[in-house]
């Protein structure tokens, strides 16, 4: 039972109150894309052991779609970011780096 | 024989005594006793058998890891199966029943099975009965199903109530003993909110039974003081019978509070769920001594050495008259001098180390006890009661050096920490080899959002066994506790405890140590689910060699104890047989809740009518009085029909259906989903969500439109009307609206975030009812207010106006193929516009019709329904829908998947209508078969019927169903053999069935 703080209406939420939307930061495919592209938007998801960038939704509460940087092993929660954003931002992404120090974000170098 | 001595028993009212029974025999006890140490003072040893073999089993035992004394608790509704007797406290008039036998305790026929023992080894059921398969329904299971089960189960509805409750605390602390008393009491004193939960009836564990001193006074003593200064703190909340069941993710603890079981005419809940936040957890939950695995371990009288002890000094129970110990540790002295003080005749100490024990040894010595070192015990003898014991060098094979005669055994193989709790969420744990046992491992902790500890183990669970280390340690890690959840350290002291000087444990897994396979297949490691160390050994020499396999193979550890007094040994035994020290076997993984909890308490007040609230429509109460059968769709009720006198439900139908055909029909569609999407981007948002063009609609309009997920399947259909330049309402179906206004958010608020569109769900804020039917028209100008002729308002045009005196807004759509209005108002009218509908309709012979009638007529048109032809698999191409998708647009949600190949595959099943041959009515679901089989050897299938029903006005069965090539196939004939044993025939025809040029709406 995890808490995430949404950040929008900055509740600690309890996470009966939350709907989990699997990864975040997808690129949508439309028409026209290659069926490998495509397939991999619509399919292949990232389920890591250790870091991950997720989609939530505050549901029985504010209803908006926010993002959370956690630990799927430690469980630990590196912040929450609202979902109207390309990449983690930086303060997210330096705490997480404190614990992960190799890690970057999409693999950049 | 065991029973009630005439002085002491800390825990008991000797003053007065109470009745309760056994297996339908009256005994008496006192107020204090559980209900094992009353039936110890009865001299009832044997309370039931073992599960596989039907051995004779008696208390173990003094607290929750009793594997044996399961008994069925109560009568009636207030039954309950598997309920420990070393838990339950005595009340007057409990009744209880041993379980696992048949025909009865001392007589069972199943004690056959241990004659048989040598072949049901482990694995004995997937080896057995595996072939030939046909013996499986007729022989194995039934003979599985009588000889198996733990208990019985309930046959009538609990007659008790449950309740969750929400609580908060800086510092939880898990176990009322020495530990969390201090823990809580040092961290309380930093000002922390402290909660503080302890499973049994009493406050301090263990302690008043081992003894020792704090601070020079007696522990007792000490106990007191401490739970009296708790309960003067503002910030302490202390709760008795109250388990912490199981800790999870960042902080998150059930509690499981047992209200009433020991008052059973109190009102009230029985059980209370605690869901609980923490900051910080300490866990102070003790340590459970484990057993000795020698040949006979089981046999009623053999009891853990520190149950014996809490039943005489608890209860004033001696277990036995002539009793044996056994032990490996200087702790079974305790007992020794416990029962001989209480004038109980010890004849010897086995010790199984050779150099024996310590101090403890030399008092017991003093009292006049014998002790012999490097002794263990080869075989006890008996039945139903200890007889005998044979002892042995423990180091050799099991030759008998001498046989005594007894009652009872008590064996101590040392303690095992409560690990449970730390590990439920992620603790590690560390094997401290000096004491044998695994303890928590404190650079592990389980991590919290922080990324930090929230929980500590305190005392004897974080492996402080002796008195003297659990103060030191407690102490700190109330401290600490307090000061992760954000509080300041106080200067407080740690109180002092005597030192005791012990000789270390040496590990005993098996007694005698090269016992031969006679021995081992007689030693006991699981009792509850009778698993023996030859089991474990044979697992391993079959290749079992994870833990994990192990346990599940030979069941070890699964019953309804979890292995409490099992794992160890039982892993160690592994150990030993595949050659490996015993952390390179670890630990099967600790699973919550700690003990069983009720399903009523997980329920919580979670049942009948709160378990899921009704939707009523404002018109619902007039339904309910006007003969409505009710149907769920959704959360909501809908009528399904309106029957009428002795009418039965089908001949409703059929009326309704023909009076809205021939009259005029009034339908409840205020469950209907309706969402406001509003702003200057929402014609090009709905482009997206509908797969027909929403943004060229003009205001007045309306649109019937689909709309698919992202994989391409129809998810949704309705009718959409534009309200204004910037404002759409579409309409969902009853169960969708929820679901569709949040598949409508996210894709605002995740993909098209700059997009100028906000959603609104206002399916409540209207009442809407159908007025449907030849004579619909006439009967809205009698109300008058609004021009609502072909002229003013068109098929599929809607418009704003107020009819017989009410604001409303009038669609003319259709879903039956009849002139149809669909009319919304404030939900607040819509009662009184549903009667003044009612009433101004009579003279035109107005009946109200429900949704069977709904879904027939829509089937006579062709009509699909969401849910019916769709099961989350169908593309809208699949249905002949083709229309209704856009060619114009570049994108819809659901265009790039609808073109992977196997969306566009020709030979996904596709839309027909369904006549049978002989007009009856195809039963709901069947499939067509076509020629030849597939590769599993089973009928090719060519379709299957999605909806069917009886057609009042065509007088015969229709259905609709997906067909290979169907639409290519007009005319042919395919068959249904059904599971009604008939075998249907079905002509392939266009699924509009009636009216197909649509006159009849469009008038």
């Amino acid at each position: 039972m995890l808490i995430l703080t949404c950040p929008y209406c900055g509740v600690a939420a309890d996470e009966t109150e939350l709907a989990c939307g699997g990864e975040a930061h997808l690129t949508r495919h439309g028409p026209g894309s290659s069926d490998d592209a495509f397939h991999g938007y619509l399919f292949s998801r990232k389920n890591p052991r250790g870091l991950h960038v997720e989609r939530w939704r505050h549901v029985q509460g504010c209803g908006k779609w926010f993002h959370a940087a956690r630990d799927t092993v430690t469980l630990q929660v590196f912040g929450t970011y609202p979902a109207q954003s390309h990449e983690p931002p930086e303060d997210i992404v330096r705490a997480i780096r404190r614990r992960h120090p190799e890690w970057t974000w999409k693999g950049a170098a | 024989m065991s029973k009630r001595l005439s002085t002491g028993g800390r825990l008991i009212d000797r003053s007065r005594r109470i009745g309760f029974s056994f297996n339908g025999k009256p005994l008496a006890g006192h107020p204090g006793d559980t209900l094992a140490s009353a039936l110890l003072a009865n001299d009832q040893m044997m309370v039931g058998r073992s599960f596989k073999y039907h051995r004779p089993r008696g208390i173990v035992a003094s607290g929750v890891e009793e594997p044996n004394a399961l008994v069925n608790m109560g009568e009636g509704k207030r039954f309950e199966p598997n309920q420990r007797a070393t838990t339950t406290e005595l009340f007057d008039g409990l009744t209880a029943r041993s379980q696992n036998h048949w025909p009865s305790l001392d007589f069972d026929i199943g004690g056959i099975n241990k004659h048989l023992s040598r072949l049901l080894p482990a694995g004995f059921y997937y080896k057995m009965f595996m072939y030939p398969r046909a013996f499986w329904k007729s022989v194995y299971e039934p003979f599985i199903r009588q000889s198996a089960g733990l208990g019985q189960a309930p046959t009538e509805r609990d007659a008790d109530s449950y309740e969750h409750f929400y609580a908060f605390a800086d510092v939880l602390v898990i176990g009322g003993g020495v530990a969390g008393l201090l823990a809580a009491r040092h961290a309380a004193d930093t000002g922390a909110r402290v909660l503080v939960l302890e499973q049994t009836a009493h406050w301090g564990g263990r302690s008043p039974v081992d003894g020792g001193t704090v601070d020079g006074s007696p522990v007792a003593q000490f106990i007191d003081e401490t739970v009296s200064a708790l309960e003067q703190m503002p910030n302490v909340t202390l709760r008795r019978r109250c388990m912490g069941a199981g800790v999870y993710d960042h902080g998150y603890v059930l509690g499981y509070e047992r209200l009433t079981d020991h008052l059973p005419y109190a009102q009230g809940p029985r059980h209370r769920l605690w869901r609980i936040r923490a900051k910080q957890i300490v866990t102070a939950t003790g340590a459970i001594e484990r057993p000795l695995s020698f040949a006979g371990n089981d046999i009623p009288g053999v009891m853990l050495a520190s149950a014996m002890r809490d039943y005489a000094v608890d209860y004033a129970v001696s277990p036995g008259e002539r009793v044996v110990v056994a032990t490996n540790n200087d702790d079974g002295y305790r007992t020794a001098i416990c029962l001989r003080n209480a004038g109980v005749n010890v004849l010897r100490v086995l010790d199984a180390r050779s150099a024996g024990g310590g101090a403890l040894m030399d008092d017991a010595r003093a009292l006049g006890i014998r002790v012999d070192p490097g002794r263990g015990i080869a075989k006890v003898g008996g039945g139903k009661r200890v007889q005998s014991v044979q002892i042995c060098a423990q180091d050799g094979v099991g030759g008998a050096l001498e046989a005594l005669k007894c009652d009872a055994v008590a064996m101590s193989g040392g303690w095992s920490p409560v690990v449970h709790l730390w590990s439920h969420c992620g603790g590690k744990l560390l094997w401290d080899e000096a004491q044998a046992h695994f303890r928590p491992d404190p650079e592990h902790p389980p991590l919290g959002a922080d990324g930090n500890g929230f929980v500590r183990a305190a005392g004897a669970s974080n492996g402080a066994l002796a008195l003297c280390d659990t103060l030191a340690d407690a102490t700190e890690a109330g401290k600490a506790a307090a000061k992760a959840a954000g509080f300041r350290r106080r200067n407080t002291r740690a109180p002092v405890g005597e030192a005791v000087s012990e000789r270390p444990l040496e590990a005993v897994w098996l007694m005698p140590q090269q016992a031969d396979v006679g021995l081992r297949s007689k030693s006991w490691l699981d009792f509850q689910n009778d698993v023996k160390v030859s089991d474990v050994q044979l697992a391993a020499r079959e290749g079992f060699e994870s833990v994990e396999h192990t346990k599940r193979y030979t069941t070890l550890g699964m019953a309804t104890d979890q292995g409490k007094l099992s794992n160890i040994n039982g892993l160690a035994v592994l150990s030993d047989a595949l050659g490996q020290p015993i952390p390179a076997t670890g630990t099967t993984t600790f699973r919550p809740p700690y003990t069983p909890i009720s399903m009523g308490a997980i329920a919580g007040e979670a049942r009948d009518e709160v378990f899921q609230p009704i939707r009523r429509t404002p018109i619902h109460d007039w339904h309910d009085a006007h003969g409505a059968d009710w149907e769920p769709v959704g959360q909501w009720r809908r009528p399904y029909a309106f029957r009428r006198g002795s009418e039965s439900a089908h001949d409703a139908v059929i009326r309704e259906v023909r009076n809205t055909r021939e009259a005029v029909g009034l339908l409840d569609a205020s469950t209907l989903g309706k969402l406001i999407v509003k702003g200057p981007d929402a014609g090009r948002f709905l482009d997206m969500l509908y797969t027909n063009m929403m943004s060229t609609l003009k205001p007045g309009r309306c649109r019937y439109g689909l709309m698919c997920n992202e994989n391409g399947f129809l998810m949704d259909d309705g009718v959409v009307a534009r309200i204004d330049e910037d404002t759409f309402l579409c309409h969902t179906t009853t169960g969708g609206a929820e679901h569709i206004h949040a598949h409508m958010e996210e894709w605002l608020q995740t993909e098209w975030w700059d997009w100028q569109v906000y959603v609104a769900n206002v399916t409540e804020q209207h009442a809407q009812i159908g007025v449907v039917g030849p004579m619909a028209r006439k009967l809205l100008d009698k109300i008058g207010g609004m021009d609502l002729s072909a002229e003013a308002l068109p098929f599929m045009a809607w418009a704003d106006g107020r009819i017989g005196g009410f604001d409303a807004r009038v669609y003319r759509i259709s879903f039956s193929g009849e002139l149809s209005y669909e009319i919304a108002v404030p939900a607040s009218q819509g009662l009184a516009f549903w009667k003044l509908l009612i009433s101004a309709g009579a003279e035109f012979g107005i009946m109200p019709y429900g949704t069977e009638a709904l879904h027939v007529m829509r089937a006579e048109k062709g009509f699909i329904m969401i849910g019916d032809e769709t099961d989350g698999t169908v593309i809208p191409q699949d249905l002949g829908l083709d229309w209704a998708i856009s060619g114009k647009k570049e994108d819809y949600i659901g265009k790039r998947a609808q073109a992977r190949s196997h969306m566009a595959d020709p030979d996904r099943w596709k839309l027909v209508g369904l006549e049978t041959t002989d007009g009856s009515v195809l039963p709901d679901g069947a499939y067509a078969v076509g020629e030849g089989v597939n590769a599993n050897g089973q009928k090719v299938t060519q379709g299957r019927v999605t909806s069917t029903y009886y057609s009042p006005t065509l007088d015969r069965g229709i259905a609709m169903g997906l067909v290979l090539h169907g639409p290519d196939r007009m005319g042919e004939e395919i068959t249904f053999p059904c599971t009604d044993g008939k075998t249907y025939s079905a002509r392939i025809v266009d699924p509009v069935f009636y009216d197909k040029d649509g006159e009849k709406q469009n008038v």
